[in-house]
């Protein structure tokens, strides 16, 4: 139920603000500088890599290796996406069929 | 290169990036709208959010703090932990974007999970302006996200496939751009850094807490190692180790 609008109103102008805030965090400590710092530049290079490899840590962090049905989807699928990716390098084939795949398994296979 | 010229190039270009966050943001978005809508608001408020907020994961916590009452300090509080990683993103990306003149405030504002892993995989093609493609993709994104909230909480309920399961879209995007770093990068050091520091948090702390102190811990480390071969990549590090 919707309790008040504008209290409402006020949690979502939290949200967005402090969403904001976050994202602009680096630009605002380091963004009005002439020259970025060298350390600055040099996570901008290394980083990223840093940081997908924990997103996809992030995405399997509900994996259970306790129960088969908890992890055996998203390894077979994962599996598959980097497989896919090695050998054919197209991002909409890698993604799409793991995504299929998965689905299929999480709906027929390990209900 | 005419295409490129009279900016459709940009757009189609931008566009083909762009698909694999579509299908997960629509979606995501038609759950988020539903849940919304579930929730006695109205599609008015799903565009409103998703347009301002435009945060996956923070909006659905948001619904149950918005029926709860919960308080404004509690939500600032919840928005800091949840989002909290997004610093990072920025953090690899305020030079490339400081270039960016007026468009840099709405970069900056759109920054999100998937949107940071497609520019991170975007290889941008000869001629062609990394600024304006950038822009359009993350203004597809969002486009993406929004289209999906308005849908789910006007017309939700009539969808009858069972869509279980669409959410690994996200994590076959995050998995494809890994392999393609991977396969760019001489040292796999700062991938590898990512990997076991996910791990550890995650074990230590569990699947709600783990992302913060795993990133701080890949920030340290990599600067520690910096100037050693191991803290190289590719493409212009020479400079950056001196």
């Amino acid at each position: 139920m919707m309790l008040h609008a504008g209290h409402s109103l006020a949690i979502v102008g939290v949200t967005a603000v402090c969403t904001i805030l976050i994202r602009a965090f680096p630009f605002l400590v380091f963004g009005g500088r002439k020259e970025v710092p060298g350390a600055v530049r040099y996570l901008g290079a290394v980083l990223p890599a840093s940081i997908m490899a924990v997103l996809v840590v992030y995405c399997m962090r509900n994996m259970d290796f306790m129960a088969i049905s908890h992890f055996a989807p998203s390894l077979a699928a994962g599996i598959l996406v980097v497989g896919l990716h090695v050998w054919k390098k197209n991002i909409l084939l890698s993604i799409g069929a793991g995504t299929v795949c998965y689905m299929m398994l999480v709906q027929m296979v390990f209900v | 290169m005419e295409e490129v010229q009279n900016g459709k190039g940009y757009i189609g270009f931008a566009f083909r990036q762009s698909v694999p966050v579509m299908l997960g943001y629509i979606f995501l978005g038609i759950a988020f709208g539903l849940l919304l809508q579930d929730a006695g608001y109205s599609f008015v408020w799903a565009f409103f959010i998703s347009v301002i907020v435009y945060a996956g994961s923070m909006q659905f916590i948001m619904v149950s703090l918005m029926t709860g009452g919960a308080g404004l300090l509690y939500t600032a509080v919840m928005t800091f932990f949840i989002n909290g990683r997004h610093i990072f993103y920025g953090l690899s990306f305020v030079e490339k974007y400081k270039k960016m003149g007026k468009a840099c405030p709405y970069m900056v504002f759109s920054l999100t999970d998937e949107t940071y892993s497609v520019l991170c995989g975007t290889k941008v093609p000869e001629g062609m302006k990394e600024d304006k493609v950038f822009f359009w993709i993350s203004l597809f994104d969002h486009s993406y996200w929004v289209a999906g909230s308005v849908l789910g909480a006007v017309a939700g309920s009539y969808i009858t496939i069972d869509t279980t399961g669409i959410d690994f879209s996200m994590t076959a995007l995050f998995l494809v751009i890994v392999v393609e770093q991977w396969q760019e990068q001489r040292s796999h050091f700062a991938a590898i850094t990512g990997a076991i520091c996910g791990i550890i948090w995650l074990l230590l702390l569990g699947p709600d807490r783990f992302i913060l102190p795993a990133l701080c811990s890949c920030v340290v480390i990599l600067l520690a190692v910096r100037g050693s071969v191991a803290g190289r990549t590719t493409k212009q590090k020479e400079e950056v180790a001196g």
